[in-house]
């Protein structure tokens, strides 16, 4: 297990309302989670459960109504990658990695360094000079994540970060996101609709109940690392898709 | 590990050259009817020179200074007006585009001030400011300042609220949310608004000009007028049309400069 003895981020009792143009929408209830040091955990619920609101606010885009969300830093970093790549189209994809560490005043060769070595990571040599444009939605999202890692985050949060993508480039972004975790182990928060991508990834999946969200589930995923496709066949991987599954639909049907 | 390829956008190499011998024979052609109208018509000198008449003029007046002179003052209006009205029209629209109080504050006012004709007023402005300089410079400025204003405002209310929140997540500075998102997410847009400008600019100047001056095209304009000197009026009107162009392409010239980024500008033609 990857776990140490303090939680990279603790959730208690985390409530959000705010109002938009449909009225006051209470977003989540009552949520309490741990984040383990280092440890990949995805997030998954039905649609309009407050998957996106808990990250925007694990993120500091959103304050937390009531409770309390307590990173086991003062000052957390945090890497987010949102489901379109957001990339800056009038930065090549050199320069869109480089961002986060412009804004922190860090010598020049320093941070094209670190962004040569991300580059290399998510095995986009041969495109730093290219526009986003020009590249495919894989690629851009291959972009993303190396720039959510050049300030070396606390944490890692992933708003469906795949889910643009299609079925197999998919899966193969999954093993590369995967590739990376172990490469450069951060803790990571992945929202996903994906049953069989919560489970093949995580370590631990949450089940968030429909709006306002809470946790239903809290179930840990045994399956050895490194993961490898065959799992997927699995009765282990089967029985937790059922779990998941079961929960999700019961919640749907309520 | 497998890579998806890149799209490929292909430039016509020999676009730029088809297109400027086009220009020339079109060009060409104009000049050529414009000079059999004036041999078939027989007309006036004072109603239709011909094309030689005015080439005559042009060389006339561009020999003792006086076009020079006149076409430099009213370069002087324009950009300084585009300067002084540009600059303004810039800060507020910032300032409107980050406070939707003070946009519904003075949007009233904003839209009242654009519906009287600047043409209309420009003799007011003249009579208050006087002949000089400084009131083509004011017409200038208020003409140019709406369509600025109203593009800063826009630009800047496109920027993606992703990417707004991405500056966020990464804790930037105002300074560096305006320098590495605002102002190159705005820039499109903005620099339409410029180009929009930079040839009101020049209607400003003429019609301030027109009113009452002592100088520039538009003055020369009225001086060639009451003179019953056509062939002049045509000098001033043409040497007008190729500075509105030429600002026109200086704009666009920074626009693909800055905006290289962007295929469409390439692929459209």
């Amino acid at each position: 297990m990857h776990s140490s003895p303090e939680p990279t981020l603790r959730v208690n009792n985390l409530e959000v309302i705010f109002s938009d143009a449909s009225g006051v929408v209470h977003a989540l209830r009552d949520l309490t989670f741990n984040l383990p040091h280092n440890g990949f955990v995805s997030l998954i619920g039905p649609s309009g459960s407050g998957k996106s609101t808990l990250l925007r606010v694990l993120a500091g885009l959103v304050p937390p109504t009531n409770g309390e969300v307590h990173f086991n830093t003062s000052q957390p970093k945090v890497g987010m990658v949102f489901q379109k790549a957001n990339l800056m189209p009038w930065r090549r994809v050199l320069e869109n990695i480089t961002l986060p560490l412009e804004l922190g005043g860090l010598p020049q060769e320093t941070i094209l360094a670190r962004a040569h070595e991300l580059i290399k990571l998510v095995g986009l040599e041969g495109f730093e000079r290219a526009y986003p444009r020009d590249l495919s939605g894989g690629m851009a999202q291959r972009v993303a994540i190396a720039r959510s890692l050049m300030q070396d985050p606390d944490i890692l949060l992933l708003d469906e970060p795949f889910g643009a993508l299609d079925a197999l480039t998919r899966e193969r972004m999954g093993d590369e996101l995967l590739h990376i975790w172990h490469a450069r182990r951060k803790t990571v928060l992945l929202v996903t609709h994906s049953i069989p991508e919560a489970v093949y990834l995580s370590d631990q999946v949450l089940v968030l109940s429909s709006r306002p969200g809470s946790i239903i589930l809290d179930l840990p995923v045994d399956l050895p690392r490194p993961r490898t496709d065959d799992m997927r066949y699995s009765d282990t991987f089967s029985k937790l898709t059922h779990t998941l599954r079961d929960t999700l639909q019961e919640e749907n049907n309520y | 590990m497998r890579m998806a390829g890149t799209k490929q956008n292909t430039i016509p190499s020999n676009g730029g050259l088809k297109r400027l011998a086009y220009l020339v024979v079109s060009l060409a052609a104009g000049i050529l009817l414009w000079g059999l109208l004036t041999r078939i018509l027989q007309l006036p000198a004072f109603i239709l020179p011909s094309p030689s008449l005015v080439w005559q003029r042009f060389l006339q007046s561009l020999g003792d200074g006086q076009l020079i002179r006149h076409t430099l003052a009213t370069l002087y209006e324009v950009v300084a007006g585009l300067l002084i009205g540009g600059l303004t029209a810039t800060s507020l629209g910032y300032l409107l585009a980050k406070s939707t109080t003070l946009e519904k504050l003075l949007s009233p006012y904003l839209v009242a001030s654009q519906s009287i004709p600047i043409v209309a007023i420009a003799p007011l402005l003249v009579i208050w400011f006087g002949p000089g300089i400084f009131s083509k410079i004011l017409i200038c400025s208020l003409i140019v300042f709406f369509p600025i204003l109203i593009n800063t405002v826009v630009g800047l209310r496109e920027v993606p609220q992703d990417l707004r929140d991405l500056m966020r997540t990464l804790k930037a500075s105002p300074f560096q949310t305006f320098w590495k998102l605002e102002v190159p997410a705005a820039l499109p847009i903005y620099l339409g608004g410029l180009r929009v400008g930079a040839t009101l600019s020049v209607i400003g100047a003429v019609v301030g000009e027109l009113v009452g001056a002592d100088r520039g095209l538009g003055f020369l304009i009225n001086v060639g007028r009451g003179q019953y000197d056509t062939a002049l009026v045509f000098v001033a009107v043409l040497t007008l049309i190729i500075k509105a162009m030429v600002l026109y392409g200086l704009v666009l010239l920074i626009e693909t400069r800055l905006l290289s980024w962007q295929s469409w500008r390439q692929e459209v033609h």
